[in-house]
């Protein structure tokens, strides 16, 4: 076995390999950019050598450092994990040539799948069934409209180098694919240094199946079951299962043998995926073949009780696989959510900056949270905008998905915005918990975006419940503030309380027991037991018998409480302070339209108008590039352009305006 | 004796409608509150007595025999807060458009004297059209009484201002003088010249709003120290904002019942200071971190941004925290950030209130508007200000504390009682760049050995281990215990005794 080991990446997935090479007793060294030095990964390793300033093309993409890294501490080698060099063969063929094992598939392997059109050319050969489209590369925009009209709209843009949704485009009309071609292509460049993209065939109501392979190069090839990834934000996984809800044994086992068959054409080692497209009547398409770990593979881990880091760890140093697929086996149900920084509420535009509260819910049971951060670390606009994995096991899908809601209620994250509230409402919804899923769950079932969770009236009563036992806890205590000139009781604090929220008020009574307070709020009773005082951010105690772990923010005379995606945003006051507040006329909002500020920190890559320049709604102002996604502002209504705030190059800050119109 | 007491409530019947439904109603249209209902809410349930409501202005000339009031347009009394005794005056638009008047100021002056005496906070919520022209001079006189009150109150008694209407000419200067002005946005303005005067003199045309608005004054002209959305906020913040104040300048901070520990740890603070010395982060998150339950009262949180102050608790007992914001112009001190801080420091220490300071300073900020405008006065106030402070300082410099802004911020040599520093802090004349280019000036052609030499210096300057081996400070502390160490440091000197010598008032450099 190896001694030692290089993990040529970061973040959360750096930490996971790390996790696993110290049980193995292997000894692990990190690399890391400048923005990362004080990175999680960097303190767990035993080693750690920096390998340049922050952008990935300076340093977790450069070969050569790695490659470096590797001589001066002596890793005997490499595991990628998923993205930077993960899937590129020049990076392997360079390790060999040093004489560094690659901890994942051969070059030729790689090489095979790594090109979407030859892939799907090898999986054909391979009897895998494939999706109809334009094998072959698009020229350019009018290329893509003819190959287009041919195969029919809607159809897929997809960059060959592409992968977790970069470079991805759909496009339902001509006008669409124009800006998507070149988008694509944009993206691709930027994201892995090759433009080329390709079209095909878009279907719709599909949903995203995927079968993990593990081949050890000694013509031992198994899968290890599915995993279901349809719940999709613009092509980038959000949530994920194994196993399917929609699968039935059958195909299961027609998925897996295609999917073995395909990593045996190909000479397969080490863990690989097949992605698959499902339609409603279970016929399933190849997608590609991902020749390295995948970001969700926890939830085969969990169902299988396999630990695929090592299995690669272990194939890498040429053993044999320790079991043969009549013995694996799986058990019970897992669900992975993918924690962003992104602000659902403001249509989940990359949010970026330091995590001052960083509270995962490690604590619950059956709860797995794969992270990279500590409270305090800053999320860069240089890398993925992933927080974390948070993975729930549980006996049957209903178990996990309970789970996962509630490790989702018990996590505190603060600084950055993030997008549990937006899980906890996907998770929660009846489709969901059917598992009625396609890749357009999303836009089906969030049209409009984003805001906020639906909530029963119970709940919600509760959260204000919990409000008001708070603010009456306060009140308790100002009581005892030094300095009274006279004493005035416990028949000083109010019995009676307003929730107010925005011009909504609702009456609630309190009532001191024990150990918390009764609350009545609309006819429903809430008895609310626990630590009720101002330093409690996460309440930790019941209401009406069960736990209600809701977060509580204060800032001055104002609460903000959470619960399962919900915001109560309430002063709590004595009814006559409310009744005033009812006089108080509602203010407009101040006119911003005219502006176009920057919806999130990142990088200003053109500007499509002057001064001066008529624009008419829906055209294209400018992109605004950030977690290496290109976001096209467009213009919110016609007008002209008055003044230009920010030129192409210069760097935004969140709200930042870039063009005033008249 | 029926007919007494019938007349009596007749009597305060009239009182309390003021200047009658209509002027009422046309009070509420504008978004504001009467002046009586303004005491309903700011002070606790049945707490208010008031005094004078029978007082009427002596006034005869223009027909104002006829026109009498019970109560002259401003409602006086005492009440409290959270059982806390405060006076208040509640000016009332709807008499005579709040306008003042001998009578009026009168009534003011009552609680002013009162409150002195027996060491309470007077809190004045302002909406008064100005003086009683129909008055003349009387009205005048009637100002002067009560600027003269501010005066002799001032450092004795906390003076809260609330401005809830107009407050114009003259007027102004009796906020003016007080300890803190807030203000409700939208409704309430402030000026010594209003738009119509600006225009005949100046020609230049301006509203109220962006004259003497809420948001110019505290963002602008730095006259106000808080805006808030409407009446009721206002008076709910008060609360707030009253229940950190000690009661007079012999009392010390009120305590707080707090579950807060003292001991709690924050291990990321031990992140909180970036790699890079030339990038900024958010001093605000160190505040919220080490004070009790993150309650923190800002004050003027949108003038001079470089500068954060205001209130808070630690162990339950009022704090003042003074704090540079590396966020903004990069956290160092200028004509505004200096005069915002210096009146803070004063405050605090008239009012016994310790004083917490965090320093990230890089220095004074360079540039001509700068010294045309006096930074050098400017400055040396907040200087003046720390230095003639007696109450407990406790000081910790975070990260830069760089040239005279060192000495500035609390420094051990003003007095400092504690002053602690982070492993990150760099307490030195100036940053190595700056230095090793006057020092090595004749190198200065050779990047290699300029870098060579600003290594040198950064390693030997740019940390605390100079200045903590002349005992400039007091301990290098772990991040993460910030607030243990405040907190104990804090306790140590509770029972802190030092006097200036005897002087009939210091000469700060105004």
């Amino acid at each position: 076995m190896f001694n030692k080991i290089l993990i040529a990446n970061r973040g959360e997935i750096a930490c996971r390999i790390i996790r696993t090479a110290k049980r193995m007793g292997i000894k692990t060294v990190a690399v890391y950019s400048d923005a990362d030095a004080s990175g999680k990964h960097v303190r767990l390793a035993d080693e750690a050598i920096r390998i340049g300033p922050p952008p990935s093309a300076e340093s977790y993409l450069l070969a050569d450092k790695i490659i470096e890294a590797c001589k001066h501490t002596g890793a005997e080698a490499v595991h990628p994990g998923f993205g930077f060099l993960s899937e590129r063969a020049s990076f392997c063929e360079a390790l060999k040539a040093a004489g560094i094992v690659f901890i994942g598939p051969d070059v030729p392997a790689i090489e095979a799948m790594g090109d979407k059109i030859t892939s799907k050319k090898i999986a054909k050969e391979a009897g895998v069934s494939t999706v109809p489209g334009f094998v072959g590369l698009i020229e350019g925009p009018e290329h893509a409209a003819e190959i287009a009209e041919e195969i029919g709209y809607p159809v897929m843009i997809k960059a060959t180098a592409g992968g977790g949704g970069k470079g991805m485009r759909i496009a339902h009309t001509a006008e669409e694919l124009k800006d998507g071609v070149r988008g694509a292509m944009n993206e691709a460049r930027s994201s892995f240094g090759d433009d080329r993209v390709f079209i095909e065939k878009y279907i719709e109501q599909p949903r995203h199946i995927e079968i993990q392979v593990m081949a050890d190069g000694h013509g031992n090839v198994v899968h290890l079951g599915e995993r279901e990834c349809s719940i999709q934000r613009r092509h980038q996984k959000v949530i994920e299962e194994a196993p399917s809800p929609f699968l039935d044994p059958e195909t299961r086992a027609k998925m897996g043998a295609q999917s073995v068959a395909l990593a045996q054409s190909v000479n397969y080692r080490s863990a690989g995926t097949v992605e698959f497209i499902a339609d409603k009547d279970k016929n399933f398409y190849f997608l590609e073949m991902n020749t390295r770990l995948q970001v969700e593979h926890p939830v085969t881990e969990l169902v299988t009780g396999l630990d695929l880091v090592e299995l690669m760890i272990r194939v890498a140093d040429g053993e044999k696989l320790p079991f043969t697929q009549d013995e694996v086996k799986m058990d019970g149900w897992a669900i992975e959510a993918r924690v962003y920084a992104e602000d659902p509420f403001r249509g989940f535009l990359p949010s970026i900056g330091r995590l001052t509260r960083y509270e995962p819910p490690i604590d619950v049971e059956g709860i797995r949270v794969d992270d990279g951060v500590d409270e305090g670390s800053e999320i860069s606009m240089f890398y993925d905008p992933m927080i974390a994995k948070l993975v729930a096991y549980g006996a049957d899908r209903a178990q996990a998905t309970s789970r996962i809601l509630d490790a989702i209620n018990r996590y505190r994250i603060r600084g950055v915005g993030h997008n549990l509230p937006f899980l906890s409402a996907v998770m929660a919804q009846k489709r969901f918990q059917d598992g009625d899923l396609s890749t357009n769950y999303i836009p089906e079932e969030f049209p409009d975006g984003f805001s906020g969770a639906e909530m029963d009236n119970y709940e919600q009563g509760a959260l204000r419940a919990l409000a008001v036992a708070f603010e009456r806890s306060n009140a308790e205590r100002m009581a005892r503030i030094s300095g009274q000139i006279a004493n005035r009781g416990k028949a000083a604090i109010a019995s009676v309380w307003t929730v107010r929220e925005g011009r909504e008020n609702r009456r609630a009574e309190v009532f001191p027991v024990e150990d918390g307070y009764d609350v009545t709020i609309e006819g429903q009773r809430y008895a609310i037991r626990g630590a009720l005082d101002a330093t409690i951010a996460m309440f930790d105690g019941n209401v009406n018998g069960e736990a209600f772990p809701a977060q509580i923010d204060r800032d001055g005379i104002y609460y903000k409480l959470s619960y399962a995606g919900w915001e109560l945003a309430a002063l709590v006051v004595p009814p006559r302070i409310a009744e005033a507040l009812d006089k108080m006329p509602p203010k407009e909002a101040a006119d911003t339209t005219k502006i176009l500020v920057s919806p999130m920190p990142g990088l200003l890559v053109s500007l499509a108008v002057e001064e001066g320049d008529e624009v008419k709604t829906g055209q294209e102002v400018c992109v605004v590039e950030a977690m290496k996604m290109e976001n096209v502002l467009r213009a919110e209504r016609d007008g002209t352009v008055a003044k230009i705030h920010a030129s192409a190059g210069s760097s935004l800050a969140v709200d930042q305006p870039i063009v005033e119109f008249e | 004796m029926q007919d007494i007491n019938q007349r009596l409530e007749d009597m305060r019947d009239r009182a309390r409608l003021g200047g009658g439904a209509k002027r009422i109603e046309a009070q509420h249209k504008k978004g504001k509150l009467t002046a009586r209902e303004r005491i309903d809410l700011l002070v606790d349930p049945g707490s208010f007595e008031e005094w004078d409501m029978f007082v009427e202005h002596r006034s005869v000339d223009f027909g104002m025999g006829e026109q009498k009031v019970p109560g002259d347009g401003v409602v006086t009394g005492w009440g409290t807060v959270n059982g806390r005794l405060v006076f208040v005056y509640s000016q009332d638009f709807t008499v005579f458009g709040g306008s003042l008047s001998e009578a009026h100021a009168e009534k003011i002056c009552k609680v002013m004297d009162q409150a002195m005496k027996v060491g309470a906070p007077v809190i004045g919520l302002n909406d008064s059209g100005g003086a009683r022209i129909q008055e003349g001079v009387a009205s005048l006189g009637g100002y002067a009484e009560v600027f003269q009150r501010n005066v002799l109150a001032s450092g004795v008694v906390p003076q809260i201002s609330a401005i809830m209407g107009p407050c114009a000419g003259g007027a102004v200067y009796s906020p003016a003088m007080t300890d803190f002005i807030f203000m409700v946005k939208d409704s309430s303005y402030m000026f010594v010249t209003g738009p119509d005067v600006v225009k005949t003199v100046t020609h230049e045309t301006v509203t109220a709003e962006d004259l003497g608005g809420a948001v110019t004054h505290t963002t602008k002209s730095g006259v106000a120290d808080e805006a808030f959305e409407n009446d009721v906020e206002m008076l709910l913040q008060l609360r707030r904002f009253i229940d950190f104040l000690p009661a007079n300048n012999k009392e010390k901070p009120p305590v707080r019942p707090t579950a807060d520990e003292a001991d709690r740890p924050e291990l990321s603070l031990d992140t909180l200071i970036p790699d890079n010395p030339n990038k900024p982060y958010d001093m605000k998150e160190l505040i919220y971190k080490v004070v009790d339950e993150g309650d923190f009262f800002e004050i003027q949180p949108n003038y001079a941004g470089n500068i954060i102050v205001g209130f808070a608790r630690m162990q339950g007992a009022t704090v003042g925290i003074v704090a540079n914001q590396p966020m903004v112009l990069a956290g160092c001190l200028d004509i505004a950030s200096s005069r915002k801080a210096a009146r803070f420091v004063r405050f605090c220490d008239c009012f016994n209130i310790p004083i917490v300071t965090l320093v990230d300073v890089p220095g004074f900020l360079p540039g001509t508007s700068q010294e045309f405008n006096g930074i050098i006065k400017h400055g040396a106030k907040l200087l003046f200000a720390y230095a003639e402070a007696t109450v407990p300082k406790v000081t910790l410099i975070t990260r830069k504390a760089y040239g005279g802004a060192y000495d500035v911020m609390s420094s051990k040599h003003l007095r400092g009682d504690v002053n602690y520093a982070w492993p990150t802090s760099e307490i030195a004349v100036m940053g190595p760049k700056g230095a090793v280019e006057i020092i090595f000036r004749g190198d200065i052609g050779d990047a290699e050995k300029i870098e060579a030499r600003t290594e040198e210096y950064r390693t030997k300057f740019a940390n605390p281990f100079v200045a903590a081996s002349r005992g400039y400070i007091d301990d290098i502390i772990k991040p993460h215990n910030t607030r243990r160490r405040l907190c104990r440091a804090l306790a140590m000197l509770r029972d802190k005794e030092l006097a200036n010598p005897w002087k009939k008032h210091d000469n700060i450099p105004l």
